[in-house]
């Protein structure tokens, strides 16, 4: 559906040069639902840009839907849905006049039962009459939704689909994406800087950073290479009066003391006195590790395992969090 | 691109931007409010000025309604653009992009909409100014209409090009407000430019609004095969064929 070759967008400005996209190259197959995941100012919005017509790569290709981006556009426009980060409804015009306008762009055969089993499908039924400034942040988005999908395209591209969502209609939302590619058999890529989306809906994920792709796999291949698993310590720390910052010194210096000498750790990070272990093979460590740290007099109150986030991943591959990135 | 699904895009968006337009008829009105305060507060001063060498024996009002009808269309149409930074900070100039829609048609669209609600703005203005006392032979009327509306469809054209090219209010407003006041005063809106000295009058003349102004004046007068009529009509027709060439091409461009 989506095969991008050497595909890169840079930006002049006054203050010099911006290169958004360096250069990515990955291909998006039939009925897969692929995410883009990264930072702000990774490049999501500038390829997905590029993917829909809408901007001008200054170097590579794509060929998207079956048609090419350079030579037919207007061939890529006709296969494809976009709904756009900021969404793309006018505040003061009512829903059903938006959606109206937007079928019949795209020749859509009778208009108006189709926007009648999209409202019904979306949940947007009741709200023709609205202007969008009126409606609340998941009915928008589900009318960015409807309108990026009136034509049923065959591809859709999804820019930070639920960015700024609560739980709820983030969870709402998830669920009308998985239907399009189910129902529909759409093929979905959208991008998103939540880890939690990117688990949850994507078939494969496309790390991106500074404009570079630096992973791509689906969730689990990209957990398992981070290998080993997360361990999280809570110190209990003893009391030292009126110098409980000394306690916590103590305490931790004593418990990577003794961490060092275990070959199954490979990385120590010390929070307050919360630390953070990455371990081979976790649940044969786990004994040990107790026992070290008992020996050591070191007093654990908490100890969890977990196996390893995709953030664990971002974090192997960039040094950064994403969750920091992304804040 | 295909004339028949350009035409059709056309018709769809224009209709859409018209329903937008009906829904705030105040603004429409309110769009009026500048012009019926000059005639209204400056437009008496102006039946003292009898025997003035720009007057000549004219009905003050043949004179000065003419002024009015064209700076409404400078000021309506100039400022159309305001609403397209709007839509493209929403994004709704992208989300129209993404579909096949025609690109002449994102323009023409917006384009015979905001001529469209000129026209009904003109009609108000001409009727007040008939009740406050302007007598004009119908034809004459008619051509001054038809000068207004061809003129507000290529300021239309201009503004939205250069709303496309700023892409933010502040810039724009600054523009506009750079071109349109020497334009309006250059013209001889508010009093004709046969009162004024050599130099400015020769000012005046470089300005394609002069010939405008002067061409409803005189359809006004009742000279519909006078010199002014023939070539302000002129005038008007190649601005407007090069400003909606120029907004088509450039739209296309920026949004191909
Ligand atoms: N029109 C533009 N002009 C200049 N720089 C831009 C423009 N659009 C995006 N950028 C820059 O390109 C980089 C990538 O932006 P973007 O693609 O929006 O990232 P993301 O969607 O991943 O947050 C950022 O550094 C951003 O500032
Ligand atoms: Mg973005």
């Amino acid at each position: 559906m989506i095969k991008a070759s050497g595909l890169a967008r840079t930006f002049t400005t006054k203050r010099g040069t911006v290169e958004a996209v360096r250069g990515v190259d990955f291909h998006v197959a039939r009925g897969e639902i692929v995410g883009f995941l990264g930072p702000n100012g990774a490049g999501k919005t500038t390829t997905l840009r590029m993917l829909t017509t809408l901007l001008a790569p200054t170097a590579g290709t794509a060929v998207v839907a079956g048609h090419d981006l350079r030579t037919d556009p207007a061939g890529v426009r006709r296969r494809i849905g976009y709904v756009a980060q900021g969404g793309g409804a006018a505040p003061g015009v009512p829903v059903g006049e938006e959606l109206g306008l937007q079928a019949r762009l795209y020749g859509v055969p009778r208009p108006t039962e189709r926007i009648a089993e999209l409202c019904a499908q979306l949940e947007l039924d009741g709200l023709l009459d609205r202007p969008a400034q009126a409606l609340s942040g998941g009915q928008r988005r589900r009318l960015d939704l409807a309108l990026g999908l009136v034509h049923r395209p065959p591809l859709m591209f999804l820019d930070e689909p639920t960015a700024g969502l609560d739980p709820h209609s983030r969870g709402n939302l998830w669920h009308h994406i998985r239907r399009m590619r189910e129902e529909d058999g759409a093929t979905v890529f959208l991008t998103t800087h939540y880890l939690e989306e990117a688990d949850a809906l994507c078939d494969r994920i496309l790390i991106i950073d500074h404009g570079r792709i630096v992973a791509e796999g689906t969730p689990d291949e990209l957990k398992r290479r981070v290998s080993g698993d997360v361990v999280t310590l809570d110190l209990a720390v003893p009391d030292h009066g009126d110098r409980a910052d000394a306690g916590d010194v103590e305490a931790t210096a004593r418990a990577r003391a003794a961490l060092a000498e275990l070959p199954q750790v490979r990385e120590a990070v010390v929070t307050g006195t919360s630390v953070r272990l990455t371990v081979d093979q976790g649940d044969r460590a786990l004994a040990q590790l107790v026992r070290s740290l008992d020996a050591a007099g070191v007093e654990v109150a908490a100890l969890r395992m977990a196996r390893p986030t995709l953030d664990d991943v971002f974090l192997t591959l960039t040094g950064r969090s994403l969750r920091e990135a992304a804040a | 691109m295909n004339i028949a699904s350009a035409l059709h895009d056309t018709r769809l968006l224009y209709m859409h931007h018209l329903r937008a337009s009906l829904r705030t008829k105040v603004a429409v009105v309110f769009g009026m409010l500048q012009p019926l305060l000059y005639l209204l507060l400056f437009g008496p001063l102006l039946t003292r000025l009898n025997g003035v060498r720009g007057f000549g024996d004219h009905d003050p009002w043949q004179v000065f309604v003419p002024g009015i009808l064209v700076q409404l269309v400078l000021f309506r149409s100039g400022f159309v653009g305001f609403a397209l930074i709007a839509d493209l900070r929403a994004g709704v100039v992208d989300r129209l992009r993404v579909t096949p829609v025609s690109r002449a048609a994102m323009l023409l669209g917006m384009v015979l909409r905001d001529t469209t609600v000129l026209v009904v703005q003109a009609i108000l203005l001409l009727a007040a100014g008939l009740a406050l006392g302007l007598r004009a032979p119908l034809p004459g009327l008619l051509i001054g209409l038809a000068l207004a509306v061809l003129l507000a469809t290529g300021i239309a054209s201009l503004s939205y090009v250069l709303a496309m090219v700023t892409r933010r209010e502040d810039a724009f407003a600054s523009l506009l407000s750079s071109v349109t006041l020497p334009l309006m005063l250059l013209s001889g809106m508010l009093l004709p430019m046969s009162m004024a000295p050599g130099w400015l009058d020769a000012v005046s003349r470089c300005t394609p609004l002069r010939y405008v102004v002067d061409a409803v004046r005189a359809a006004f007068l009742g000279d519909y095969a006078a010199s002014p009529v023939v070539v302000g009509t002129a005038v008007t027709v190649v601005l407007v064929a090069a400003s909606v060439w120029w907004g088509a091409r450039r739209f296309v461009r920026e949004t191909a």
